[in-house]
């Protein structure tokens, strides 16, 4: 045997032997690294003896359970190939029945990487038992990992066994702990996918209608996924005889968390009922949630208002929706109208132009003025919606006033979503327009209070320059800027030279030379220290557009000087500077 | 054969068997819990421990020492410079498991899930390294210890204390009371609770009322009640809405003014409410009195037991002492027939749901105490008080506040200061203990009462 075979050997018997140690964290790192250890030991030894080691394990920590299951998943390998995956069976068992869910979910996902692996000739004789006794456990924790694995052994079965796991999972359809029927639905429209589209008809229906019924609002609520999940796999007609009354009756149940999901699933569930449901029956439901009594379920359908509306004809949506659309502007809940304005954007294209001038705009326009400021905030992050549709004249006859009035929001994230929007708006109003309308405004921003404001500003009078050239820069923005500096708080004069160091990269040499390094220059004799130091960075940013000449001569000796200053930092970063010469 | 030739016996009593002025307060039991197959009881103290007791297999009705451990420790907010005790309030188990027995515990700020099980302490045995090869340790017979183990946290959701916490029917859930606010939490999240129910106002000024217990009601999982410091009780629906600040029904009965004094309002104050088991009945405890609701009439209770009328005349020297501000509790038999609640000089009482005094007993060490069955007639209003002795010589520093009714059998548990009782009904044969003995009189007559 060779050395670095023996100290493979070596360190693989201390992961071993911390296997067992009293340390979580060793625990989990041996855990973690598995996989070496098997394939120290080699296949048998593998199935033969770690397996079984790790079986006596299954007793720890959730943090090392979680760690084992994971790793099981993927052991087929080390255990011989698939050929022998059977026998990492037992101990998964074991992880799927504790009682935290996270290992026992980690252990079933598991579990089915395994089951896929376990050759067909050797299915039904390991792993069908496997999942009979976990189906029969006297605790509902391995009833409801159970649930989890009817979908992959179904496909794998001989057609007697499929008749006996459909038993099997009625059984615990109808179990009398609410938390098994609720995994049991949860998977209910995972095992129907896998099932002939008869036999769903004629057994998994009415056995979905019996926990779409139950009497614990918890599992009635997951009927509504199921909906979505078998009304897919159905055509029209049988849409309207077996899965619609549920959908109907899920819509008006009393209780208002099943409403909130048929809300949320909405899409969805048109989706998989087809359009002639939709239109003739769903709308009306859908009317009818985003007018429910319970913010939560009026706030779950607002956000689908959009993707309703695309679904539906467009005569149908303005008819009807509309309507409700206009009342929930004004709703009473703040969170209902923050999601009505994350989406509502999105109906400009919908309707088309005419309508959107017709019908949208005054809503636009009232969301604008909520007094929540994340409803203005998500408007306004999707205002390019509504620009493609009716066309940035109408837009900025219409809408800007409102953001003019927004820029000058007090809450400091609505002045960041306008501010991050003005460069789009400016390639499209034409430089006349800006300047009269919003070059002000660009520049109170450089003076905001907030930092970020500030930034953004920064960034958005390069974007700006980047669209309209830099003469315009030169004539317009530049004085403005470079104006600053002589602002008493030397936070703002801090802003001068962030500004330049933003700008450097689009205004051309022409102008760093003649206007912004001179004044930079002459900001190192500064009396504050946080100046001077952020001259000696600006100036190592200036770097990179100027001549060698220049920088040999100017900035050089600008850092000498600063290098010799008082300050730690300011010396700090003129040294730095001075390196990057 | 009736309830009321039913004769409840001393059983068992646990804790030091001392003086009451020689008790220190940690050893005061301050919830006690059946658990769901009755083969376990926890008892809570002001220690923050938590003790658990398991039924004897040998000996049907006995229970035995199983495990304790520490469930809270006494802690410090520094934030708002306040003390915060580890006295355990309330005890809640959680359905029976097959690998493990969990319970919810909690003190005033932070509730506490536990698993109780038999641990494997594992030996292991390294096997021959003959062959020079990677030796893979084997256990050998491990030796089981009972070990509790906390599995979740439920912290910083309670502003004020926490009075009550009540499991939902539907297993994933569970409420926790402060004096203003309910919350509702998933027993898989514990960082976060939905707030239901919230009553401060805005100006806590105009504070006037504080909610002072809350329970789910055992078989509707929408369904919860909390009651209150003016004697409402509020049946609430949380299908309806995600708030349930608008309660669905209040029950309340009117205040006769002709007996408003100063105490009206302290001794209205609801101390606790139970659903009877099949969630028909609601029975409340308060100062004086103990009282039962037929869920479909809120607009008086269908019985009144006057538990305490006696000391309507004291009721100044109770507040003198504080006494006037003690919560007894109150709990119903599986059946729904009988109601259990506690009061001074250790003495409880046992009613029917007529209002027939069943037994009133005083809990003491000492074997086969007086007991008294006091064949009344219904709503008797005794003019010297159920314990047939006058308010004089009560001893007001022994009360029974805590009790727990076994879930099917006719077996009591009731803390006493430091002492935890057991009482019993014996019957001939006890081995042949059979349900359905005590569910004769059940709910046939639900129609007459109803309309009382």
């Amino acid at each position: 045997m060779t050395t670095s075979g023996a100290d493979d050997q070596n360190a693989i018997q201390i992961l071993i032997d911390e296997l067992k140690s009293e340390d979580i964290q060793l625990r989990l790192n041996s855990v973690r690294r598995l996989g070496t250890i098997a394939k120290g030991l080699g296949p048998e030894r593998t199935r033969n003896e770690l397996i079984k080691f790790l079986i006596e394990c299954t007793e720890d920590e959730d943090e090392v359970l979680l760690a084992l299951a994971e790793e099981l998943g993927n052991f087929v390998e080390f255990v011989g190939g698939s050929e022998f995956a059977a026998c990492l069976l037992p101990p998964l068992e074991t992880l799927a029945t504790v009682e935290e869910t996270v290992v026992r979910d980690k252990a079933v996902e598991s579990l089915r990487k395994i089951a896929e692996a376990i050759p067909s000739d050797k299915f039904e004789e390991s792993f069908i038992p496997l999942l009979k006794s976990l189906s029969q456990g006297e605790c509902f924790t391995s009833r409801t990992s159970a649930c989890g694995l009817y979908s992959v052994a179904y496909p794998r079965s001989s057609d007697v066994v499929k008749k006996e796991l459909r038993d099997r999972f009625g059984t615990l359809c109808s179990d009398d702990t609410p938390m098994v029927r609720r995994a049991a639905s949860s998977n209910l429209g995972n095992f129907a996918s896998q099932m002939d589209k008869e036999q769903v008809k004629s057994e998994l229906i009415a056995i979905f209608i019996n926990l779409a019924q139950d009497e614990q609002d918890s599992v009635r609520l997951l009927a509504v996924e199921n909906c979505v999940a078998i009304g897919k796999m159905l055509d029209t007609q049988e849409n309207t005889s077996l899965i619609l009354p549920t959908v109907r009756s899920c819509a008006q149940d009393k209780s208002w968390r099943v409403r909130y999901m048929v809300a949320t699933h909405f899409c969805a569930l048109c989706q998989a009922m087809g359009a002639e449901i939709t239109k003739t029956e769903l709308l009306a439901a859908f009317v009818k949630l985003l007018r429910d009594t319970e913010a939560e379920v009026r706030t779950a359908a607002a956000y689908k208002v959009t993707g309703v509306c695309e679904l539906i004809p467009q005569e149908m949506a303005i008819k009807q929706i509309l309507p409700c659309v206009r009342e929930l502007v004004s709703d009473s809940s703040q969170h209902v109208r923050a999601a009505l304005a994350s989406v509502i954007m999105g109906l400009a294209p919908v309707f088309g132009k005419e309508n959107t001038k017709q019908h949208l705009l005054d809503l636009y326009l009232q969301l604008l003025k909520d007094d929540y400021p994340d409803v203005r905030l998500y408007l306004i992050s999707k205002l390019d919606a509504v620009n493609k549709t009716i066309g940035i004249e109408m837009l900025s006859q219409s809408l800007l006033p409102a953001i003019v009035e927004l820029a000058e929001d007090r809450q400091w994230r609505v002045r960041l979503a306008i501010i991050e929007y003005i460069p789009l708006l400016a390639s499209q109003l034409g430089v006349e327009f800006f300047d009269e309308k919003l070059s002000n405004l660009c520049m109170t921003w450089l003076g905001d209070s907030v930092y970020s404001i500030r930034d953004a500003a920064i960034n958005n009078l390069r974007k700006l320059t980047e669209v309209f050239g830099i003469e315009w820069a030169q004539q317009n923005i530049i004085p403005k800027v470079l104006a600053l500096y002589t602002h008493p708080n030397y936070l703002y004069r801090m802003t001068t030279l962030f500004a330049i160091s933003g700008m450097a990269p689009v205004v051309g040499s022409d102008v760093i030379n003649h206007s912004m390094l001179p004044l930079v220059i002459r900001m190192a004799q500064d009396s504050v220290p946080n100046i001077r130091f952020n001259v000696a960075k600006t100036l190592q940013t200036l770097l990179a557009y100027v001549d060698g000449s220049v920088a040999q001569t100017q900035i050089k000796t600008c850092l000498t000087q600063l290098y010799e200053d008082q300050d730690r930092d300011v010396k700090f970063y003129a040294n730095q500077a001075l390196n990057a010469l | 054969m009736s309830d009321s030739n039913l004769q409840w016996n001393f059983s068992q009593v646990f804790g030091d068997k001392g003086p009451v002025e020689e008790v220190s307060d940690v050893d005061i039991v301050s919830a006690v819990e059946f658990d769901q197959s009755g083969e376990y009881l926890a008892a809570g103290d002001k220690g923050g421990r938590v003790v658990l007791f398991q039924r004897s297999k040998s000996n049907i009705g006995e229970y035995k020492f199983y495990s304790e451990f520490q469930s809270h420790e006494p802690e410090f907010d520094y934030l708002k410079s306040l003390e915060i005790e580890e006295k355990i309030n309330k005890i809640k188990w959680l359905p029976p498991q097959k690998n493990g027995l969990f319970l919810l515990s909690t003190n005033d700020k932070t509730i506490k899930l536990w698993k109780v099980f038999n641990k494997k302490q594992m030996k292991w045995l390294n096997t021959d390294n003959t062959n020079n090869s990677i030796r893979i340790p084997r256990e050998n017979n491990p030796v089981s210890v009972t070990t509790a183990l906390i599995r979740k946290t439920f912290a910083n959701a309670h502003a004020y204390h926490i009075n009550s916490i009540s499991l939902n029917s539907d297993g994933e859930t569970f409420i926790s009371a402060d004096d203003l606010r309910v919350n509702l939490w998933n027993f898989a999240i514990s960082d976060q609770s939905f707030n239901i129910v919230d009553i401060k106002p805005a100006n806590m000024e105009e504070l006037t009322e504080v909610i002072t217990a809350a329970e789910f009601h055992p078989k509707h999982c929408n369904l919860f009640m909390y009651s209150s410091s003016k004697g409402t009780i509020k049946l609430a629906d949380m299908r309806t809405s995600a708030l349930c600040d608008n309660h669905a029904k209040v029950f309340e009965e009117q205040e006769d003014p002709s007996s408003r004094s100063f105490f009206s309002e302290i001794i209205s104050s609801i101390s606790d409410i139970k659903f009877s088991q099949d969630g028909r009945y609601i029975i409340s405890r308060d100062y004086l009195t103990l009282k039962i609701w037929d869920i479909n009439m809120d607009t008086k209770p269908v019985t009144t037991i006057h538990i305490h009328d006696h000391l309507r005349s004291k009721l100044c020297d109770l507040y003198e002492n504080d006494c006037i501000f003690d919560k007894f509790e109150c709990v119903c038999s599986p059946d729904g027939n009988n109601i259990l609640t506690g009061s001074y000089h250790n003495y409880f009482h046992i009613h029917d749901r007529q209002g027939k005094n069943i037994c009133s007993t005083e809990a003491t060490k000492f074997r086969k105490p007086k007991t008294n069955i006091t064949p009344k007639g219904r709503n008797s209003r005794p003019s010297r008080g159920n314990d047939g002795f006058s308010p004089d010589n009560t001893d007001f520093s022994k009360k029974i506040l805590h009790l727990t009714w076994h879930p099917y059998d006719p077996t009591i548990a009731i803390a006493a200061a430091n002492n935890l009782f057991i009482y019993q009904v014996f019957l001939p044969r006890i081995d042949s203990l059979s349900p359905d003995l005590f569910i004769d009189v059940q709910f046939g007559e639900h129609g007459d009462i109803s309309k009382n």
